[in-house]
């Protein structure tokens, strides 16, 4: 069942407004409606998706304008993108107009402080996810973390070892 | 509290700039933009201090949507309006749009090529170990309290092993952060001005 653009625009607007801890913790949730709610694509094409968006450069939310293209092509993508921007992005000025007034605020403060594990959680979990999601078992789940130390320690361009990552898949040694 | 740091920022940017700008800053950074965007808006430009940087990363977190995205909307808002919002909103999204769209039909033409599409694995698990890094590196920065060491965990299971529905995680968890962050912020007041103690 394919949407129609208007109902695209809509869902995104309510991840945009989901999105708490930003858009890589809004993909697990992603993945749950696209693949197992809608039936859009399946959970390897999903995951190719998202690592197109990693190839390129940019913000984390070009997955929403993939997903968007995978569904209605480039005017998905466009009601897409627009549709994960559009809401957020107006409560953000909002709040960055009043943010300042209550700098000192306890409600600012608790906030901040009692989201922050949230948006971790979510963070962390969807990193998990799409470790496990990428689909080649034990050996991608290891790519993962290999990838996870080398961003923790090393100093150098993830490029690098993304494009590790594609040689070591695209020589068959992924699965 | 100790006095700002007296840093030289550069003159408001005009909306040219800030378009210019937030271009670079979408066009540069692989693997979501944020680390960029620090070396661009605080170092090259000037146009915010590094603790404003550190501040509107917190708001963003807290804030949902893109951060990379929100954060551009609050700076071109605070220096040119809503009109600087959008625009460097624009300038951020269209270059890398354009670019992964491009992929995209590449992609769609090759889509049967199994070393391509193996290739893409590899991309996505190395990915994923990025966005690992950084919620690791942020939740060790987190406050060492027992309560929001419970609640990551439980947001975590909530989301990877019980694979709930967002919206639950946010509305049953959410409030319960909130309470637990006002109660920490209180006890952590009442403890810095003990003479304001009840």
């Amino acid at each position: 069942m394919r949407p129609s653009l208007g109902g695209l625009f809509l869902r995104f607007c309510g991840f945009s407004l989901m999105a708490v801890g930003g858009a890589n913790a809004l993909i697990p949730e992603l993945h749950r409606q696209v693949v197992d709610v809608s039936q859009w694509m399946s959970s390897t094409e999903f995951a190719s998706l998202f690592a197109l968006a990693q190839a390129a450069p940019g913000p984390n939310m070009l997955i929403s304008s993939l997903i968007g293209w995978k569904v209605a092509g480039i005017p998905g993508a466009l009601v897409c993108t627009l549709g994960m921007c559009l809401p957020s992005s107006t409560l953000a000025v909002a709040a960055g107009r009043l943010w300042d007034r209550y700098r000192e605020s306890v409600w600012r403060r608790a906030l901040e402080r009692g989201l922050a594990p949230l948006t971790l959680g979510l963070v962390i979990g969807a990193g998990c996810h799409l470790a496990r999601a990428a689909g080649g078992g034990w050996r991608t789940i290891l790519v993962a973390l290999a990838s996870a130390g080398l961003a923790w320690r090393s100093r150098w361009s993830p490029l690098i070892w993304l494009a590790g990552a594609a040689l070591l898949g695209a020589a068959g040694l992924l699965s | 509290m100790s006095p700002a740091p007296t840093e030289v920022l550069a003159p408001p940017p005009t909306r040219g700039q800030l378009f210019v700008g937030f271009f670079l800053v979408g066009i540069s950074g692989f693997g979501g933009v944020m680390p960029h965007s620090r070396r661009v808006l605080v170092d090259q430009h000037r146009w915010i201090t590094d603790r404003q940087f550190t501040e509107l990363l917190s708001l963003g977190q807290t804030l949902p949507g893109p951060n990379a995205v929100n954060m551009a909307a609050i700076l071109g808002d605070r220096f040119q309006g809503w009109p600087g919002a959008v625009l460097s909103v624009f300038a951020l999204v269209s270059a890398p749009l354009a670019v992964v769209l491009l992929l995209a039909q590449a992609y769609a033409h090759l889509a049967h090529s199994a070393p391509l599409a193996r290739a893409l694995t590899g991309v996505a698990a190395a990915a994923a170990g990025l966005i690992l890094a950084t919620g690791g590196r942020l939740a060790l920065r987190m406050d060492r309290e027992v309560w929001s060491w419970t609640l990551l965990v439980l947001t975590f299971l909530a989301v990877f092993v019980g694979r709930l529905p967002l919206l639950w995680v946010l509305l049953g968890l959410g409030p319960v952060g909130v309470g637990l962050g006002w109660h920490s912020v209180r006890r952590e007041d009442r403890a810095a001005r003990p003479e304001a103690a009840p």
